[in-house]
């Protein structure tokens, strides 16, 4: 049976990249010419941070998978620019750009790729698995789409407790095919829980596209109305759109406690992680497309050159110094202890590690 | 004392620490409106209210995983499952996400979560519904998981379990619901690694955990009625935590084992506890350890076949012999 062909697109994809179409929406018209070069030197910072990775990995420094965020820039930094307090987030294993946006540092992150006990999990996570929960960021989780319904569970507690917050939940477009997800949706829609789903789709779930592996008369998003959900599409090339459009669901979210699906259209440069040579799914004139007319980081760039916020003198003086700080946390990660052999059996249990005479727990926990 | 049952203390447990903690929150599939699939908790959704006790859809994974990430969040859920069998669907989020989240994040996560339910064979269901995984996942580091077989310690556990840090994973018993025994009134906790002595003997220590120790409780009697052979039963309560020291200070004293659970041999709890005994108390064994599990082969449907399939004590009493001869 041949796949209907009507696929929903946000608007701004249909015509070629140009000036954006929200840079005078309110939620983008509020933000001052300093956070507008805050959230220009964050994509900076992201985009060298990974690029950066990529010397490291090919110096056989880190060990394990690679799954690099370039090209997706604008996602994470469009969503994340918007949340507050009570807001929380959860991903999957491309997580660096987001670790990057809630203001975990690069040193921290580098140490974890390279396994030293500087890194934010102290070596015991690596790449997939990064946490911050004092900065409201639970992961970093390596199955596709398990972290759905850890999210929604985030959602239910803010909620639960009654404040005015949210949850948002990013998966890639392979994850929308997985049972937990799904389940997810149903759970967030069922309680009314203040939850956003963010798929990125990046076109390929690893090697795969999405005609071969997604029944999808429509796109991925709309996978929402069965059940009941808010959706919409977004150009996540364009950080200004990825921010108005996302403002929507966090505002449905803290007023309504209702969810929303968001599917935002980006793309990676890279493979899926640096073990897939990037030879058999996809032309190398389609990356190159999208380098050259898409790029979110230069999108943007162009947009703030010409509002007059930045200067080729400050964008280069944002750049160099974005890629001095990766070199920095690249010698800081090298220069860093590993964890020790006594580490290996510790943060396993918290009563095992905080033991006191009123302990609900005692015996052998750890086996020989 | 009172005298309660072991689905009477399960209810206890769960209605007192909700009574204690603001965030504590059951839920699972028919745990409010319907009173519970197996009555375990009949009457909390009344007193309690739909905020605190929630009715899920069949939706293990979902569910599971929900509860996991609002642990992360300083909700204490206790999730029931119907049957532990269904938690093989959930079997990522148990066992990847709450049991992992702490230690991925160098201690920075907790999970603070209680998952309970029956996990046993012997009701006539069939193989997809009577799986007794306490094996696999207490194989799994960062996962904690407790068998009570009497009242006392069903209630006494279920309250360390919602009070501990890390996820504990409760396996009851369907067919231990309805026994009774005494149960303190006041506040207490049964903490998870601790086993007891059920019964005290000379001659032979049995070691057991769920149903088995009652199971070997009444082999016990027949040992000593019928062969005048004085039994130690051990029950573990905990298997991880596990109380190695009582099973060891037993062995020492009777310097003969026999092991008796109700899941299949392979890989079962047994064989590690088997392994400890020869590890630390090689010299005190006067015969080689014996074992008693569930025969070999999916649960079987037919009931007179189920209970020949399952560990029983006629079947205890001649491992017991062999082990003493």
């Amino acid at each position: 049976m041949a796949k209907p062909a009507v696929l929903t697109h946000p608007e701004s994809l249909k015509k070629p990249a140009g000036p954006s179409d929200f840079a005078k929406h309110p939620i983008n018209a509020a933000l001052s010419k300093a956070d507008k070069v805050a959230l220009y030197t964050k994509m900076a910072r992201i985009r060298h941070f990974e690029q950066r990775c990529i010397r490291t990995y090919q110096q056989g420094k880190i060990g394990g998978f690679l799954h690099l965020y370039v090209g997706q820039e604008a996602v994470a930094a469009g969503t994340i620019s918007l949340l507050g307090k009570h807001d929380h987030i959860i991903t999957g294993y491309r997580d660096h750009g987001h670790a990057l946006m809630v203001g975990m540092s690069m040193n921290e992150c580098m140490a974890e790729l390279t396994g030293k006990v500087t890194g934010c999990s102290q070596g015991k996570g690596g790449s997939m698995h990064y946490f911050a929960p004092d900065k409201n960021y639970w992961g970093g989780h390596g199955i596709v789409g398990g972290q759905a319904p850890l999210g929604t569970g985030l959602a239910y507690a803010v909620k639960y407790k009654g404040l005015k917050g949210c949850c948002l939940a990013y998966m890639g477009d392979g994850a929308v095919n997985q049972g937990a997800v799904h389940e997810a949706y149903n759970l967030a829609a069922l309680w009314d829980l203040p939850m956003i789903f963010v798929i990125e789709n990046n076109g390929y779930s690893m090697g795969t596209s999405q005609e071969r592996s997604t029944a999808h008369p429509g796109c991925l998003a709309k996978r929402a109305e069965g059940y009941g959900m808010a959706w919409d599409v977004i150009n996540g090339h364009d950080v200004y759109e990825v921010r108005a459009k996302t403002d929507a669901a966090v505002k449905r979210a803290h007023e309504e406690s209702k969810p929303t699906v968001l599917e935002i259209f980006t793309y990676r440069y890279f493979g899926h992680s640096m073990a897939d040579p990037d030879k058999t799914y996809r032309d190398k004139d389609e990356i190159k497309e999208y380098r050259e007319k898409k790029d979110p980081v230069l999108l943007f760039e162009n947009e703030l050159l010409a509002e007059g916020v930045l200067t080729p003198a400050t964008r280069d003086a944002i750049n160099e110094a974005a890629m001095a700080e990766a070199d920095v946390a690249a010698t800081f990660a090298e220069e860093s202890p590993d964890p020790t052999v006594a580490d290996i059996t510790k943060h396993i249990y918290w009563e095992e590690d905080n033991r006191g005479p009123n302990s609900t727990s005692r015996g052998t926990i750890i086996f020989e | 004392m009172a005298v309660i049952t072991y689905r009477e203390a399960l209810r206890a447990a769960m209605r007192e620490e909700l009574q204690r903690d603001e965030n504590v929150v059951v839920m699972g599939e028919e745990v409010a409106q319907f009173n519970g699939a197996y009555k375990v908790t009949e009457g909390l959704l009344k007193e309690f209210g739909p905020k605190r006790v929630v009715d899920t859809p069949i939706s293990e994974a979902g569910f599971i995983g929900l509860g996991i990430g609002a642990s992360m969040l300083g909700i204490r859920p206790v999730m029931e499952l119907m049957f532990w069998s269904f938690s093989y669907v959930a079997f990522d989020q148990i066992v990847n996400n709450a049991g992992n989240i702490r230690y991925m994040s160098g201690g920075l996560i907790n999970c603070p979560i209680v998952i309970r339910g029956p996990a046993n064979g012997g009701t006539n269901v069939g193989a997809t519904h009577s799986h007794t995984p306490e094996a696999i996942l207490a194989s799994h580091p960062g996962i904690k998981v407790v068998c009570p077989a009497t009242p006392y310690d069903a209630k006494g556990l279920m309250k360390a379990a919602i009070r501990d840090n890390d996820p504990v994973y409760v396996m009851e018993n369907t067919i231990l619901y309805n026994d009774k025994g005494e149960v303190p009134e006041e506040d207490y906790i049964v903490p998870l690694g601790v086993a007891d002595v059920k019964r005290v003997g000379t001659d032979l220590t049995i070691v057991a955990h769920g149903r088995a120790v009652i199971t070997s409780l009444k082999a016990a009697e027949i040992l000593e009625k019928e062969h005048g052979v004085s039994v130690e039963v051990v029950d573990l309560r905990s298997i991880r935590p596990l109380d190695e020291e009582t099973i060891l200070a037993s062995v020492r004293k009777t310097h003969r084992a026999l092991l008796v659970e109700e899941n299949k041999p392979f890989c079962g709890v047994d064989a590690q506890v088997a392994y400890i005994i020869q590890a630390k108390a090689f010299d005190d064994l006067d015969a080689p350890i014996g074992r008693v599990s569930s025969i070999d082969a999916p649960q079987i449907y037919c009931k007179r076949m189920e209970d020949q399939q399952l560990p029983h004590a006629a079947r205890v009493v001649e491992a017991a012999l062999k082990v003493l001869a």
